[in-house]
């Protein structure tokens, strides 16, 4: 008993020890990350010392689920379209020679406009189909008034631009997917009688649907949880959940709707966490084969 | 490939190119517009001259270099340790790592408000309470899943048990071990890791817009009320730098592996 007490704490010590050299990086994350999350957890349901369901109630207001619904409109619009049009690119890249500079350029690019755009985005297109933008003067040439009534600053914007760099994830997250299909699985398919037809209905697409799902899901928690482009785009007005945590942020002294952020912020995670999940259960999903 | 086939592609590669190019090259004509008619640098120029803009590039710039060595010293020794010492804690940290594309920056924002008043008395502590600089704490955090997949996939691809194993048996210490042994093995992951991680700081609206601080993406948007031409340059110019960035990346790495980035969640 004594003999195993102490190997315990041999055991013990030696992992304090082993542990010691990750302790800056845990503190950092907790500081950073961990606390900051709670943060938003507590103050929906608990602040200024009292414990209250009222700021998890507010978002069923008329306002918060307004928000909400165009949120999930405008992240499912994109995500269909973004997982359907990047399938194709990925496909074109896929099949292009590995090492050529043009599909290096391709994902480059697919890289900065997936993940690094945010604002220069959103000008991209102000330039290109604002008011004074370079296609709209093109067109108003031939009797066309492509800027309309401000659209590209409405949610019709938003899914346009969103479209735009959810495209390039879709290339960039389903790639792998696409270049794990074996060409020994297609020779097998034809040797055995099978047209190239055949090959993907019958081959390739089952193969690919848990992939293309998950990364559908992905585009969804990416474009839901989007704020740079939208905040850049639309200065008036909060259609969408990320804008209207910005007004509750910026108004909070003023209209007194201190904490609403924090359950619309909860609210985020929640949907964002939810959607995560379940793409992680198709990624495992695809991993099975994908080696 | 049968001719149809090739067609096909060649037609689709020229509709997403024009719908991916567009966009960059009519910005690139709006940034040249000079109010009165005609062309003209000045909005190119304005990014090193204007009053306003100037500044905010080099606090960004500065963010960048400031992020990505402390993600370094933060990231490196420990996911050495990791392999090496600790494998228990493999899982623990390759999820704290990931975790930032699940929680959205704007969450992460509205928490610290929430906690504010003690992050500013750290911060004032440590003699950053009024710069923009305060920002690298949690950019860093930012990084963090883009440079834990670099820098895992090029551990996983040298014999760190045994290179380590030979350091020590030889009368190095942890330090040396890492610094002299197994850093200059992993440099190309560093380099991959470093320079998402500008990309990832240069891009930055987020964080920085709802704290309160002045960087490069935020002073874009308040010159985009006044002076279209000049924010979209800065805009153009931000994508292009981080194009650059990683096509280099892609091409020094050449034939050594894929270069993917995973899925990010702003």
């Amino acid at each position: 008993m004594a003999e195993a007490a102490a190997g315990r704490g041999r055991r013990a010590g030696a992992r304090l020890r082993e542990g010691a050299p990750l302790l800056p990086f845990f503190a950092y994350l907790v500081i950073f990350l961990v606390i900051p999350t709670v943060a938003v957890l507590v103050g929906s349901v608990y602040l200024d010392g009292s414990f209250s369901f009222g700021r998890i109630h507010e978002l069923f207001s008329s306002t918060a689920l307004a928000a909400l619904w165009k949120s999930v409109l405008l992240s499912a619009s994109t995500a269909v379209v973004g997982a359907v049009l990047g399938a194709v690119l990925a496909w074109l890249v896929a099949s292009s020679p590995p090492t050529s500079v043009l599909r290096r350029m391709m994902l480059s690019l697919c890289s900065v406009l997936a993940q690094f755009g945010g604002v220069a985005l959103a000008f991209a297109f102000v330039a290109t189909v604002g008011s004074t933008g370079v296609l709209t003067l093109w067109v108003a040439h031939l009797g066309v008034d492509l800027a309309g009534s401000g659209w590209l600053y409405t949610l019709t914007g938003l899914v346009l631009v969103y479209t735009y760099f959810q495209i390039p994830l879709m290339v960039i997250v389903f790639l792998p997917a696409l270049e794990g299909l074996k060409a020994q699985w297609r020779e097998a398919a034809v040797s055995l009688g099978a047209t190239g037809w055949q090959y993907w209905r019958q081959v390739a697409v089952p193969l690919l649907t848990p992939a293309f799902l998950g990364s559908m899901l992905l585009l969804f928690a990416n474009a839901f949880a989007a704020y740079a482009t939208a905040a850049a785009l639309v200065s008036i007005g909060s259609p969408i959940v990320p804008l209207l945590i910005r007004q509750a942020l910026t108004s909070e002294v003023v209209l007194g709707q201190s904490g609403f952020a924090y359950a619309l912020a909860l609210e985020m995670i929640v949907v964002v966490a939810v959607v995560m999940v379940a793409y992680t259960l198709l990624v495992r999903r695809t991993s099975r084969w994908l080696r | 490939m049968t001719r149809r086939t090739r067609a096909l592609r060649v037609v689709l590669l020229v509709l997403f190119g024009i719908f991916f190019l567009l966009p960059i090259y009519a910005s690139a004509l709006f940034s040249l517009r000079r109010p009165g008619g005609g062309h003209s640098m000045a909005a190119w120029t304005a990014i090193v001259s204007d009053d306003q803009l100037y500044p905010a590039v080099l606090v960004s710039l500065g963010l960048a270099f400031v992020s990505v060595v402390l993600m370094l010293l933060l990231l490196v020794p420990t996911m050495i340790w990791v392999r090496l010492r600790a494998p228990w804690a493999r899982r623990l940290v390759e999820f704290l790592c990931l975790l930032p594309l699940t929680i959205p920056a704007l969450v992460i924002v509205v928490g610290l408000k929430g906690v504010y008043a003690w992050v500013t008395y750290f911060l004032g502590f440590i003699g950053l309470g009024e710069s923009a600089l305060a920002l690298t704490f949690i950019y860093v955090v930012l990084t963090l899943p883009y440079a834990y997949r670099a820098l895992d996939t090029s551990l996983s691809a040298i014999d760190l048990q045994t290179l380590a194993e030979a350091a020590r048996s030889l009368g190095a210490g942890w330090t040396a071990t890492i610094t002299r042994v197994v850093v200059p093995n992993i440099w190309s992951g560093m380099l991959s890791a470093s320079f998402i991680a500008i990309a990832v700081v240069l891009g930055e609206y987020t964080i920085a817009s709802l704290m309160g601080y002045q960087n490069l993406q935020v002073v874009i948007v308040l010159l985009g009320k006044t002076d279209g031409p000049t924010s979209v340059a800065a805009s153009l110019a931000t994508i292009l730098l981080g194009f650059v960035l990683l096509l280099v990346l892609s091409l020094a790495t050449r034939g050594r592996r894929r270069h993917v980035v995973g899925g990010a969640v702003r």
